[in-house]
């Protein structure tokens, strides 16, 4: 049984040395995607851009507009004289964000009376536009309890305006740095589409040439088989995940607080189960072409309810429940929790325990299924 | 059964049967090779041929009957028929990416063909298949008949009593396919039983015993001469004539004609006797209009045979490759 083993192994390695294309599917997609995720996928705005009309010409509208003008967040684009040109520069896109004061802006102020401030927001990337509407909010707020503190001290002076602020520290990612949550993420997804495509097409590349026909009359067994096949992808998988894991570390700055051990067990069981997830596609079909087909059908929804992009609390309950099948819903919190948390088997095992189970799960029914496929 | 498996037939095939859902691609086929035999499936495409042999390695279940290989029930115990079978798919199915060297040595290390001999039959094998000194190009860069020979040589290093052998000279040059049958023959000598397909008809002669096989069913077993000269059941002629489509209508109701089939520009015609037809055909063709160029006896070949009894009746062009 092992010299067959190894007769495989020593075939898949040779077949894999000599493929220099295969070698660079491998390495470069991942890295680019990488580098891509961790540049891209921000939920932070910078440098929005930003229309600006002052209507009332006052002290305090100047003041108010300044504090726009000298935030990171927003970029004054258009110093408009009209509500004509605020509408113009929305509608064509120079600016996300206009904001317009009124005249009578000072005056409401200064009696202590709401003054309105009208912010104009293009909806069209309702994301950005929420996260900008957000930061306005931040700076008017500011600009109005600075003018009240003002106000009091000008005119009660001595007397203490009490203030509290709301003080927010979020654990582990201190500077809610969307990069460090996204890398994990992007580890997971990575491995999820390369494995399970390599598996299932390394299968059935082998069915649809005929090579898969003149193994089985060897006295190779199913078992031996699957076994030589799939354990150089589990090397690669290894491999893939150490590479990216470098990149976020040493590239992005990702901090990684955990044991390396609990990121090998994790990354081994979940790696498990996108082996068998390939190996029963490949049982599926009997083309490379169906397999590529079917890859996107399956990875997709495997993507979409793990977490990665969408928080599984804010999803229908049933749509919840089908999450408990995911093995990338696992493994995110698994890597996500070793590298920012730097966590243990004391807390990671109700995971670890759903990945090992789904994966022994998965790897049952695609051998049963391979075995039979033979027939 | 198997300590006498020298004397034995090696391969039997007992009533064998495929169903593909309510398609029957094998249909009750019988036959027994014997020790160093060269047994031929002969038959068009869709015949059944690959259908049998899959059976017989294991790879498919019968729907029905059973099949004996080296005394080994292939249905029960499918594992221990590996080891004493070669097999040689109808689709090349080496490794393309991989040295010829490397393929030999994968499927020495895969039968476990001894380390100190594998090096010894690897250099036989490559002898064989006249790769001398190409032992490191990669198979996709061989020719066809290479390749084949090849894929001989792999089925053989485990030195296997039975060898099954699917349409192997397909597509391949006619001197390759000399040289490769000149292979069969050596092997066979050396006490192996092949089964080999083939749909060239010219290749029947090649084997010790033919099994003819059409729409999943065997129609005739026996040895080359033996179906040449029974199955037929009667004299053939050769006729070439002027209008050849009114003489193959014509020619069934003359006397003492049992057969007519056309085979290019020319007419097969098989008769009761050879000697009253050189006569008679030529006067009857010439009361209907027809000149009768060239009359002529020929020895049947199994193509006539073959053409004989599957259209039992109904005539029409012999199936050609
Ligand atoms: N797996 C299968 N499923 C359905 N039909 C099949 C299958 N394999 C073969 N057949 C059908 O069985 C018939 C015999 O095929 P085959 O044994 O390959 O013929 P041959 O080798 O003589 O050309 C064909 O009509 C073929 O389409
Ligand atoms: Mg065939």
């Amino acid at each position: 049984m092992l010299t067959r083993i190894l007769q495989i192994l020593i075939k898949e390695f040779i077949e894999l040395r000599r493929d220099k294309w295969a070698r660079f599917r491998l390495i470069v997609p991942p890295l680019v995607q990488l580098i891509l995720f961790g540049y891209a996928a921000t939920f932070e705005v910078f440098g929005v851009s930003t229309a600006v009309l002052d209507l009332d010409h006052s002290q305090e509208s100047r003041e108010l507009l300044s504090r726009f003008t000298y935030s990171t967040r927003f970029h004054v684009v258009l110093v408009a004289q009209s509500e004509r040109d605020i509408e113009r520069a929305i509608d064509r896109g120079d600016a996300i964000v206009a904001v317009v004061i009124h005249p009578q802006f000072a005056n409401l102020l200064r009696k202590g009376q709401t003054a309105p401030l009208q912010v104009v927001v293009d909806g069209t990337n309702s994301n950005s536009a929420l996260i900008a509407l957000d930061y306005v909010g931040q700076i008017v707020s500011g600009f109005s309890r600075d003018y009240a503190v003002d106000l009091i001290q000008r005119t009660h002076p001595g007397q203490q305006l009490v203030q509290i602020d709301l003080e927010q520290r979020p654990w582990f990612n201190e500077d809610l740095n969307s990069r460090w949550f996204f890398v994990p993420g992007v580890i997971a997804s990575l491995t999820l589409v390369l494995i399970v495509n390599l598996t299932s097409f390394a299968i059935v590349r082998e069915r649809e040439v005929g090579t898969l026909e003149q193994i089985m009359v060897t006295p190779i067994r199913p078992i031996e088989f699957i076994f030589g096949k799939t354990v150089p992808f589990f090397l690669i998988g290894l491999g893939l995940v150490a590479m990216i894991a470098t990149v976020g570390i040493l590239w992005f700055g990702v901090p990684f607080v955990g044991n390396p051990l609990v990121m090998l067990a994790g990354t081994s069981l979940f790696l498990l189960s996108t082996l068998a997830l390939g190996l029963l596609i490949s049982t599926l079909c009997s083309t490379q072409q169906q397999a590529f087909a079917t890859n996107f059908f399956v990875i997709n929804p495997l993507f979409t309810l793990s977490g990665f992009a969408f928080p599984i609390a804010s999803m229908p309950t049933f749509l919840q429940w089908l999450t408990y099948a995911n093995p990338v819903r696992y493994y995110l919190v698994i890597i996500r929790a070793v590298f920012l948390k730097g966590v243990g088997f004391a807390v990671l095992w109700p995971e670890m325990l759903a990945l090992a189970a789904l994966a022994a799960l998965l790897l049952a029914a695609s051998i049963a299924k391979f075995r039979k496929s033979l027939d | 059964m198997e300590a006498r498996a020298a004397a034995a037939p090696q391969v039997v095939a007992e009533d064998l049967t495929k169903r593909f859902g309510s398609f029957t691609a094998v249909d009750g086929i019988s036959f027994r090779i014997a020790r160093g035999e060269i047994m031929g499936f002969l038959g068009p495409n869709g015949a059944g041929k690959s259908t049998t042999i899959r059976i017989l390695c294991g790879l498919l279940r019968p729907s029905g009957g059973r099949a004996f290989v080296a005394g080994i029930d292939v249905a029960r115990d499918p594992e221990r028929v590996r080891e004493r079978i070669g097999y040689m798919s109808q689709k090349f199915s080496l490794y393309n990416d991989l040295s010829v060297a490397e393929n030999l040595r994968f499927f020495g290390g895969v039968y476990r063909v001894p380390r100190a001999e594998l090096a010894e039959r690897m250099r036989f094998v490559v002898h064989m298949a006249g790769l001398d000194g190409r032992e490191d190009a990669l198979v996709a860069t061989l020719a066809g008949g290479w390749k084949q020979r090849l894929a001989l040589g792999c089925a053989i290093l485990h030195r296997p009593p039975i060898l099954f052998l699917d349409e192997p000279t397909s597509g391949v040059d006619p001197a390759s396919r000399r040289r490769f049958w000149d292979l069969i023959h050596g092997l066979a000598e050396g006490g192996v039983s092949v089964l080999v397909s083939t749909h060239y008809m010219d290749e029947a002669s090649y084997c010790n015993e033919i099994a003819l096989i059409n729409q999943g069913r065997l129609i005739a077993l026996g040895s080359p001469g033996k179906l040449k000269r029974s199955a037929l059941g009667g004299e053939l002629l050769l006729v070439e004539c002027d209008k050849v489509g009114a003489a193959l209508e014509l020619l069934p109701q003359a006397p003492g004609v049992l057969d007519v089939a056309a085979f290019g520009n020319a007419l097969h015609v098989l008769v009761e006797s050879a000697e009253r037809g050189l006569v008679e055909l030529p006067r009857y063709l010439d009361a209907k209009g027809i000149d009768c160029r060239n009359i002529a006896r020929i020895d049947p070949t199994l193509e006539d045979v073959f053409v004989r009894l599957v259209a039992g009746g109904t005539r029409g062009e012999a199936p050609r490759p």
